[in-house]
């Protein structure tokens, strides 16, 4: 027997165990102690899939659903199984060309890599995608994807609803990463204010990706899988044949209309113009359709019944009749005797339409003639009222009093982007004053000029609460909200409060101020807001306008502008209309508003009415300087484009023709999808500031 | 042969149940990597159409082999070995003008529609004959003469290969050290490899300037220590300061000469990879296609040892079960039902299972030496250490590369790694073992 070296075995037998030993730590570190492979494994392998629930809809009054859900394709495209297609006839059947093949293709590549799916042509267009329907078959690697698109049965309140769209970066971030790329957020309207509520709870698949990203399967049989819970729907107060005829109204006019009940606060139809289509901005023409309106300066996405800022004029006297009496400054008997203007300041200003015949011998006269001298006097009585102490402490009290109707404060809408409109501090008049002025230097304030500006919004309302005699709701388009929730509810308690700022001013005062009202339909300049059977109250208000255009102040058409509410007795609907540079109160937002309380309370047109909306609607009165404004605007932003991008491609064609104004190209000789997108949309609202704040005086 | 009952009942069972159950685990395994939903099982086998069909028929193919060995006699391996030998290395040169160009290495004839692999299956000639030369009795293995030759037997086909670019399969060949160690190779021999293995290593791992005055730190206290001595005998003082120059030249000179002359890039990226360091060796020039795309091929060594880490890390103590293996069967862990194979069974079956594993193995290993120290030849004796030593060499470096201990050298688990020819060579190698146990009170020679 060998024995010799046989001790050796032992530390052979040694050198084995330890080697083994070593290698069992290891595992024990990897397995037991270390907890991050596991997680870096399921992150390897488990690929989290979100399901989109289906946005909620938005119903009128009558429960039709304005904005609705509907199914479009995508057609999405696993680069690495597109093999041995025709290339030329797929461009030709998808009417793209070879270059942009590539591109889409390199572009998905580089987004899902090459084995998973991307977006090869979204919202594919019906005709498309009948087409790519036949021929599928030959192109392996493309298919079809269901997409929820929103749409717009009614074709109408593109500015009420809003529109929805990818979330870019920025507010991924602002969501604390609560929205992921590709994800659909609500943007602007009721689609943005009502997000949470529309949105619905998202829902996650887990699926298993092996080493090249291929989904191959369920991971645990779905076991971890969340269902998504669909949004809720939103009952509104608005009614949507009443929103069609408005905006058919409104076609071809700058400006703003809103409709309100009175009893509720319920806003019945809003229209802003220029208008748009919403189904532009959801199709597959949408990005071409955003770019077209975001550099249209008309501002077509604005919406100026809730963002337009307007001198209120002639329309704002109820309200400063209103002040004066429940400050107990006048009486409804009250009379000024007015000789043509008003004298008391010295200067002659303001100049009444009538002169004498004691055209202001009392309120309810006084509002029938719409006296500018009763009201500049009535406004003078307010804030020199002795017990305040001082002009400027008037001012602040009449200026609290305007809160009250909602004036200089936003109203609290359910929409996003609301404008405060402006009733100034009295720092303001100090700095321009030197810190010494009186009721004389602001005096034009009590006819609604100065530095006064409402949004119809805001002039809507506070018609809302002479037709209440004393209170409103807050404006608001939801009634309800489907299934609400106690969050929900915390959200619409805001407007369930009834707001009685006025309720303890006698009825007398407001019954003087509403017959004066009522005096301007049946005597007045609102005679053209008659209905037989219906008592409408009403005023009228005209103001001049004034505007710098390549550095000449040019005057142009007087803003034509309405308020009113019906039936006197019993208020059902209050509206206000603002015309831009149409004319006079009672040509345009008169016949308007009154078309549209026909409607909503008859549901019929008289054969006046009816003769007098195919007028309206066909009538352009879209002020000729946007062609301009359009026009500089254009080759400004061409020019720019030129200095940073050194491409002056855009601006040689309007370097082709000679400068001469109002000759403009007839199509917009931009091309949206080169630019920026956002800073061009900037440029266009502030332009279209620049064009509400530069109009200027004078009223009757 | 008319003896035959008698011999069958000497075979060692153990060595042949734990065979059985290794090869069964090893299908599990491949099954388990391999399977996709839905897969015909059934029609596989009849078509080889899949990897563990194909296994298992090697499996099938392995038995016949091992039983024609057992019904072998076994004075027949210890008479056949040096032409067993002869036969390897012949084998090996022919690769050198046939070799057929698979998989970036050159170690393979293409024989019709089988691969040839001769650095595969020579491990078991050089075993037989290592065991053939110690056992001889003009052997006196105490003398340098014998120690070189030995190694002589081990380093030829380990060079061929090496030139071949298999350094992985010519890493094997150094294990059959362990058999001359048993049959008593100096000691020292061992600790210096040791410590050549030691300053190799630290000479990565450190800067070289560092290590250099470390070195020269502890070769002034060791001068110190041994003062009193150095004043009696001068030669310690010598010695010492020889030694000193011997490692710094070594850290150096040798190593970075062996970076740059021997070890091929890929394998510097490995062993730098495995210590979590860039290689400094790469010279960062030359950018071809077929350059870009080799360094794509390398960086995904260290990328193979994270998928694999993360495979098994996943499993934590008691697995994901069989087909519930994410990372395996979708296929993140490359080569995973050969190399990494053992990534199945750690995320398949956790901590315990791999544990499990890994004592079988000992097992496997601890009863070999048990047979080889039960021989009454040295021939058996020695050959038995050689497989131990294959066995532990493939098994250790293969479980330490999956769990990031060593670097990614390409060879097979023993039984449980896909692939007919690493089957075919480990049942051939165990299987004349337990031949071999069944005449263990005759002495070959």
């Amino acid at each position: 027997m060998p024995v010799f070296n046989q001790s050796r075995s032992r530390i052979i037998l040694l050198i084995f165990l330890i080697t083994f030993l070593v290698i069992i730590f290891q595992l024990f570190y990897l397995q037991v102690i270390s907890g991050k492979y596991q997680q870096l494994a399921i992150d390897n392998a488990i690929f989290p899939k979100i399901i989109y629930p289906e946005r909620g809809i938005i119903y009128d009054r009558k429960g039709k659903a304005i904005l609705n859900n509907t199914i479009s394709y995508d057609l999405m495209v696993v680069p690495a199984e597109v093999k041995n297609i025709d290339t030329a006839e797929f461009c030709r059947l998808m009417s793209i060309d070879i270059d942009q093949f590539k591109e889409r293709m390199l572009e998905a590549r580089i987004k899902n890599t090459s084995v998973r799916p991307s977006v090869f042509t979204d919202l594919l267009t019906p005709e498309l995608q009948a087409r790519f329907e036949e021929n599928s078959w030959k192109f392996p690697g493309f298919t079809m994807v269901e997409r929820p698109l929103r749409i717009y049965p009614y074709n109408a309140a593109a500015h009420i609803l809003g529109y929805i769209s990818e979330v870019d970066s920025k507010e991924i971030e602002n969501s604390g990463n609560f929205y992921r790329m590709g994800d659909y957020k609500g943007k602007t309207g009721l689609e943005a204010y009502y997000e949470n509520v529309l949105m619905g709870q998202r829902g996650v698949q887990y699926l298993i990706k092996d080493n090249r990203n291929r989904l191959v399967g369920n991971y645990e049989n779905g076991a971890f899988d969340t269902a998504a819970i669909a949004g809720r729907g939103l009952r509104t107060y608005i009614d949507i044949e009443l929103q069609q005829l408005a905006e058919k109204l409104m076609n071809n006019k700058v400006g703003g209309l809103v409709a309100i009940d009175p009893k509720t606060g319920g806003i019945l139809a809003m229209v802003s113009g220029p208008n748009y289509n919403p189904n532009d901005l959801t199709g597959p023409d949408k990005s071409k359709n955003y770019s077209r309106l975001a550099l249209d300066v008309k501002g077509p996405m604005l919406n100026r019944a809730v963002s337009g800022n307007y001198e209120p004029g002639s329309t704002f006297k109820p309200i400063g009749a209103m002040v004066a009496l429940s400050e107990g400054v006048i009486t409804p008997s009250f009379g000024y005797p007015c000789g043509g203007r008003y004298t008391l300041c010295g200067h002659g200003k303001p100049a009444c339409t009538h002169s004498g015949g004691g055209h202001a011998a009392n309120l309810r006269l006084s509002i029938a003639n719409s006296c500018n001298s009763y009201y500049a006097h009535v406004y003078r009585l307010t804030v020199d009222n002795p017990k305040f102490g001082g002009v400027k402490k008037g001012y602040l009290k009449w200026k609290e009093y305007l809160s009250l109707f909602g004036l200089g404060v936003k109203t609290g809408v359910d929409l996003p982007g609301e404008s405060n409109g402006n009733i100034a501090d009295t720092s303001v008049y100090n700095k321009e004053n030197n810190g010494h002025w009186t009721s004389c230097t602001n005096l034009t304030l009590g006819i609604g000029q100065d530095k006064m500006q409402t949004t119809p919004l805001q002039m809507a309302n506070a018609i809302c609460v002479i037709a209440n005699k004393g209170y409103y709701y807050t404006p608001h388009f939801v009634e309800r909200i489907e299934d609400e929730t106690e969050e929900d509810t915390a959200l619409m308690n805001r407007y369930r409060i009834k707001h009685e700022v006025l309720t303890d001013v006698p009825d007398t005062a407001f019954n003087a101020v509403i017959e004066g009202m009522n005096d301007v339909v049946k005597f007045g300049t609102a005679r053209i807001a008659q209905i037989p059977g219906i008592d409408v109250c009403a005023k009228t208000g005209t103001a001049e306008n004034y505007r710098i255009i390549d550095r000449k102040r040019v005057k142009l058409p007087n803003n034509s502008m309405f308020v009113c509410f019906a039936p006197k007795q019993n208020p059902r609907i209050a509206i206000a209309c603002f015309v831009q540079n149409a004319g006079f109160g009672s040509t345009w937002a008169g016949p308007i508003s009154r078309i549209l309380i026909e409607k909503y309370l008859n549901d019929t047109l008289q054969t006046r009415s009816v003769a007098d909306v195919e007028r309206i609607s066909n009538t352009n009165l879209i002020p000729a300087y946007f062609k301009r404004l359009q026009y500089t605007t254009d080759s400004t932003r061409a020019y720019k484009w030129l200095e940073q991008y050194k491409d002056s491609s855009l601006l040689k064609r309007f370097l082709k023709r000679s400068v001469v104004s109002n000759q403009v190209p007839e199509k917009s000789p931009f091309h949206p999808e080169k630019e920026d997108r956002k800073k061009s949309t900037a440029f266009v609202l502030q332009t279209e500031k620049k064009t509400t704040q530069n109009n200027t005086k004078k009223t009757t | 042969m008319s003896q035959q009952p008698a011999i069958s009942s000497k075979f060692d069972r153990v060595l042949i149940g734990i065979y059985i159950l290794l090869v069964a685990t090893g299908l599990t395994a491949i099954f388990a990597a391999t399977y996709k939903e839905g897969d015909p099982i059934m029609q596989s086998f009849l078509r080889f159409g899949t990897d563990y069909s194909k296994q298992f028929y090697f499996f099938i193919g392995g038995l016949i082999l091992g039983f024609l060995i057992l019904l072998t006699d076994s004075k027949f391996f210890a008479a056949t070995a040096n032409l067993g030998y002869a036969i390897g290395i012949f084998c090996l040169l022919l690769v050198f003008p046939f070799h057929s160009n698979i998989k970036g290495t050159e170690s393979i004839i293409k024989l019709g529609s089988f691969n040839f692999q001769p650095a595969e299956f020579c491990k078991i000639f050089v075993a037989l004959a290592l065991a053939k030369y110690l056992s001889l009795p003009e052997t006196d293995f105490t003398k340098t003469r014998s120690q070189l030759i030995a190694a002589g037997i081990v380093l030829f086909p380990a060079a061929l290969t090496i030139l071949q670019s298999e350094t992985g399969l010519a890493l094997v060949f150094f294990s059959f050290f362990i058999v001359m160690f048993r049959e008593g190779l100096p000691a020292i021999i061992l600790w210096v490899g040791f410590a050549f293995a030691a300053l190799f290593v630290s000479s990565i791992i450190i800067e070289p300037d560092k290590l250099a005055i470390a070195l020269t730190a502890i070769a002034v206290l060791l001068i110190y220590i041994f003062r009193r001595q150095i004043k009696r005998k001068r030669r310690i003082l010598i010695n010492i300061i020889l030694l000193w120059a011997l490692c710094v030249g070594i850290q150096r000179f040798a190593v970075p000469f062996i970076f740059k002359n021997v070890l091929q890039k890929h394998q510097i990226e490995r062993i730098y990879n495995l210590f979590g360091k860039d290689n400094p060796y790469e010279e960062g020039v030359v950018i071809t296609d077929q350059a870009s795309s080799k360094k794509a091929k390398e960086s995904g060594s260290s990328y193979n040892v994270r998928q694999s880490k993360i495979a098994i890390g996943s499993g934590r103590i008691w697995g994901k079960g069989l087909l519930k293996a994410t990372q395996t069967r979708y296929d993140f862990v490359p080569e995973q039902r050969t190399d990494f194979i053992f990534c199945t069974v750690g995320e398949g079956f956790g901590f315990a299972g791999s544990v499990v594993l890994l004592l079988l193995y000992l097992f496997l290993l601890f009863r070999i030496v048990t047979i080889a120290e039960r021989q009454r030849s040295t021939f058996s004796r020695c050959y038995a250490y050689g497989v131990a030593s294959a066995f532990f060499f493939h098994i250790a470096i293969n479980i330490s590369m999956t769990v990031g201990l060593a670097p990614v050298i390409g060879i097979p688990l023993p039984f449980i790694s896909y692939g007919g020819a690493s089957l075919l060579t480990f049942t051939v190698l165990l299987a004349i073992l337990i031949r071999l146990d069944a005449d263990r009170q005759m002495v070959l020679r």
